[in-house]
């Protein structure tokens, strides 16, 4: 019977960027562009993603990235290949970053045979060795000491690697969060914490759930320096990640990235956000959305034109229906699949 | 081109909805993220935006409808200047989508009983026939070789845990492993369980091969949720295309006067869960065997020790190479009579009463499972068509233990050939007490495996 590959058939996958990473004299036009057109790939792809669910075509848990799509761009505009990103179950964002292939992303939501985990994972357990994305974790801040351990995999190793570890205000004030901080810190670990403060955990605001709403300060007691970036802003992000990075390369130990950010959509797919207003989301959208922001810089610097961005996003577009129609026609997973990948031959 | 709104699904559970209000108008310009309609569903009130540009050409399903199911078609968006095609929304698009939400997986339906039809295990390879020269050991000596043995042969094993280097082990399994391989090699820890444990399969996903010593099992329940969720499933939830290999172990079980919190067998908390190998060795063989069995298997591996054992000698073939199979069961004494499984320290029991038997003229067999997960259920089966009749032994409490677990399995695979039901000599169903005689009173001795022994032979 027909098995579907490891990974799924190449696609248009976002093509990576690796012109000038160190960028001291910062991002170039075409980078620029590109980030513009990664962080629309993001945007693009979760739009669909919340009609499948609409369709329901996608089932259970479904967390989406909108407006928080400079964060990852940001940060691995500033990457380099051999490092490692592992993040919490709002994950479709980082796997696309990653260069994953959004037709294998989409069908695993759809949880077909031609998704990244076989249809077996979805939404929030997608992993890409080849890619080093290592998921994609559903328990909150379970990921930061998985990415601890990426980290001290890369310094036992001596491969160069740097692991940059996602993880949202929600999990903050979870004690394993501050285990790892330790142990990165007593290490020397080359891992930079990225937490995306989007002012919400589930539907508790930051203000309800910390005392000191700095969370850049938490590694303070670890001696772990920390920043704050703006995280709507991609360029602002490429460069504190360029900074972070270079620490961590330099074996200076973790780094602190505290990512001031916003989600437009629920927490899930079945959250109606009533705990905050539609006014507030609305001014975040209008003046601080990543993409319009990028995109009024890139004109007003003439980097590009109306007709230039009209483009892309047409381009962009057509890729997240294709992965959608991908989605949906990729068979479901041979009924033998349930008992396979439980344990590896010895 | 004219494009239908369908009714959204907007939570795991929703099967319809009520239309509360619509917000944009017939005629109305319409942009990708302009809320459409607000919902009312079996949540919550939601609002739906709109994923197409355009106008919203026709609305088909007015305010205040209730009961309207998922995907069907409310509203039509046309493109500037386009008309609404005739008869839209008369029926569900023909390109109606797939199953909604709730429906079940065809497949999952139709197989009987998916749970109870997994593939025939793959057969585990017998012990290998051994002559060498034998070695006499402690269980602590052969633990202590078999990872000096496995650190010499593979770069990326390592060794984490609370002082397993400097201090040289809390229990001394780790005794001159720093002086060895240095500290990038042998890794005290702070005492941070569930920190150190997910570190440990972090450092598994980039394909090192970590030993998480925890200082007792005890303390694993802070870690728990790292074994289970990060370490056993990710090769499932990555279809493939990740693991640990990785080995947590420790000492398992009461030790002796510690109390309820430092006293406890794990081993059916780990046996329950797919993606675990769990191994419980006896003799300081086991210990070894198994050992080095376990830091070489590419699959998370609990390895419980047990502290009383740890001093206990035993002869082990003296050679680098040698191993034992994972999910062997060993007949630690033939007999024809009965049955008496157990696995760790409870094989020592079995052993012990198996003498006092003999004392009688009952000549039991001893069988050490080694391993909790996954069980050797066909030593077991040709041990029982050739006893009739089984007692197991085990440390942990009663109620859904390894003991449970090879009763049932009898029943399932050995029942024509019981003569008596299955019997199980347990832990006592309480929390560890802290007096000599109520400690001594909690677990399972040789004479209360006597007695079990007995009652399947009605004697």
């Amino acid at each position: 019977m027909a098995r579907s590959p490891k990974t799924p058939a190449k696609s248009k996958a976002p093509a990576k960027s690796t012109a000038s990473k160190s960028s001291k004299s910062g991002p170039t036009p075409d980078e620029l562009k590109q980030y513009y057109r990664e962080m629309l790939v993001i945007r693009r792809f979760e739009e669909k993603a919340g009609q499948l669910y609409g369709m329901g075509l996608i089932g259970g848990f479904c967390h989406l990235y909108i407006g928080q799509e400079a964060v990852v761009v940001g940060m691995q505009a500033a990457a380099e290949p051999q490092d490692t990103v592992i993040t919490s179950y709002r994950d479709h964002g980082h796997m696309l970053a990653c260069g994953m292939d959004p037709k294998g992303v989409m069908a695993e939501l759809t949880g077909r045979r031609g998704g990244y985990s076989k249809g077996k994972g979805g939404s929030m357990h997608m992993f890409s060795r080849e890619k080093n994305f290592f998921g994609g974790h559903g328990i909150v801040g379970a990921q930061v000491p998985l990415g601890t351990g990426l980290a001290f995999a890369h310094k036992y190793k001596g491969d160069g690697g740097v692991c940059m570890v996602y993880f949202g205000d929600g999990a903050i004030n979870q004690g394993q969060v501050y285990e790892s901080f330790n142990m990165a810190a007593i290490w020397n670990l080359p891992v930079i914490y990225v937490i995306e403060n989007n002012k919400y955990g589930m539907g508790t605001s930051i203000e309800r759930t910390s005392k000191t709403p700095d969370l850049h300060t938490r590694g303070a007691a670890h001696g772990i320096p920390g920043e704050p970036v703006d995280g709507m802003d991609v360029i602002a992000v490429q460069e504190a990640a360029a900074r972070a990075l270079k620490q961590c390369r330099e074996g200076k130990g973790p780094v602190i990235l505290e990512m001031k950010t916003y989600r437009y959509r629920g927490h899930s797919m079945s959250d109606p956000a009533k705990y905050r207003t539609k006014e507030e989301v609305q001014k975040v959208r209008r003046e601080h959305d990543p993409i319009d922001t990028l995109a009024h810089k890139l004109l007003e610097a003439k980097v590009v034109t109306e007709d230039d961005l009209k483009a892309i996003d047409k381009e962009v577009k057509a890729m997240a229906n294709e992965a959608a129609e991908f989605a949906q026609q990729s068979p479901e997973p041979d009924v033998s699949e349930l008992w396979t990948d439980v344990l590896l031959e010895a | 081109m004219a494009t239908q709104v369908l009714l959204p699904a907007l939570s795991p559970t929703m099967t319809e909805g009520k239309i509360a209000k619509w917000l944009k108008q017939e005629g109305d310009t319409v942009a990708s993220g302009d809320v459409l309609l607000e919902i009312e569903t079996d949540k919550a009130t939601m609002e739906v935006e709109a994923v197409e540009e355009g106008i919203l050409g026709k609305i088909l399903v007015p305010d205040g409808t209730d009961g309207v199911a998922v995907n069907t078609p409310i509203a039509v968006i046309v493109e500037d200047g386009e008309e609404v095609p005739e008869g839209t929304g008369a029926a569900p698009a023909a390109a109606a989508p797939a199953a909604p939400a709730e429906a079940p997986a065809p497949e999952a339906k139709s197989e009987a009983a998916p749970a109870a039809a997994p593939p025939a295990a793959a057969a585990v390879a017998d012990e290998p026939d051994y002559s060498g020269p034998m070695k006499t050991m402690t269980v602590r000596e052969a633990l202590n070789a078999a990872m000096f043995e496995e650190m010499r042969r593979d770069e990326s094993v390592f060794l984490m845990g609370e002082e397993v280097a400097q201090y040289q082990g809390a229990y001394k399994i780790s005794q001159g492993l720093l002086d060895e391989f240095g500290d990038k090699r042998v890794i005290d820890t702070p005492i941070t369980e569930q920190g150190f444990a997910g570190l440990g399969v972090g450092a598994a996903f980039l394909e090192l091969k970590p030993i998480v010593e925890f200082m007792t099992f005890n303390f694993a329940m802070q870690a728990i949720d790292q074994i289970i969720n990060s370490a056993a499933k990710t090769l499932y939830m990555s279809g493939g295309q990740m693991g640990a290999s990785i080995v947590f172990r420790g000492p398992n079980g009461a030790a002796a006067r510690v109390g309820a919190q430092h006293s406890q067998c794990y081993a059916s908390w780990y046996a329950h869960c797919p993606g675990l190998k769990v191994l419980a060795p006896w003799s300081a063989a086991d210990a070894k065997g198994l050992l080095k069995s376990a830091i070489r298997d590419p699959n998370p591996v609990i390895f419980l020790e047990n502290e009383i054992l740890y001093g206990q000698s035993f002869e082990v073939p003296d050679d680098e190479d040698w191993t034992l199979p994972i999910g062997k069961a060993k007949i630690e004494k033939p007999g024809a009579d009965v049955t008496l499984v157990g696995y760790s320290i409870a094989v020592g029991i079995c052993m012990e009463a198996a003498a006092k038997l003999a004392e009688e003229g009952i000549d039991a067999e001893v069988i050490n499972l080694r391993s909790v997960r996954p069980i050797d259920v066909e030593t077991l089966v040709e041990s029982v068509k050739k006893t009739n009749r089984i007692v197991s032994v085990g440390e942990g409490w009663p109620t859904c233990g390894i003991g449970s677990e090879v009763t049932q399995l009898m029943c399932e695979h050995a029942f024509d050939y019981l003569d008596a039901p299955p019997v199980r000599v347990a832990g006592a169903d309480v929390p560890m007490p802290y007096a000599a005689n109520l400690e001594a009173l909690a677990l399972p001795k040789a004479a209360n495996v006597v007695e079990a022994a007995k009652s399947v032979l009605y004697v």
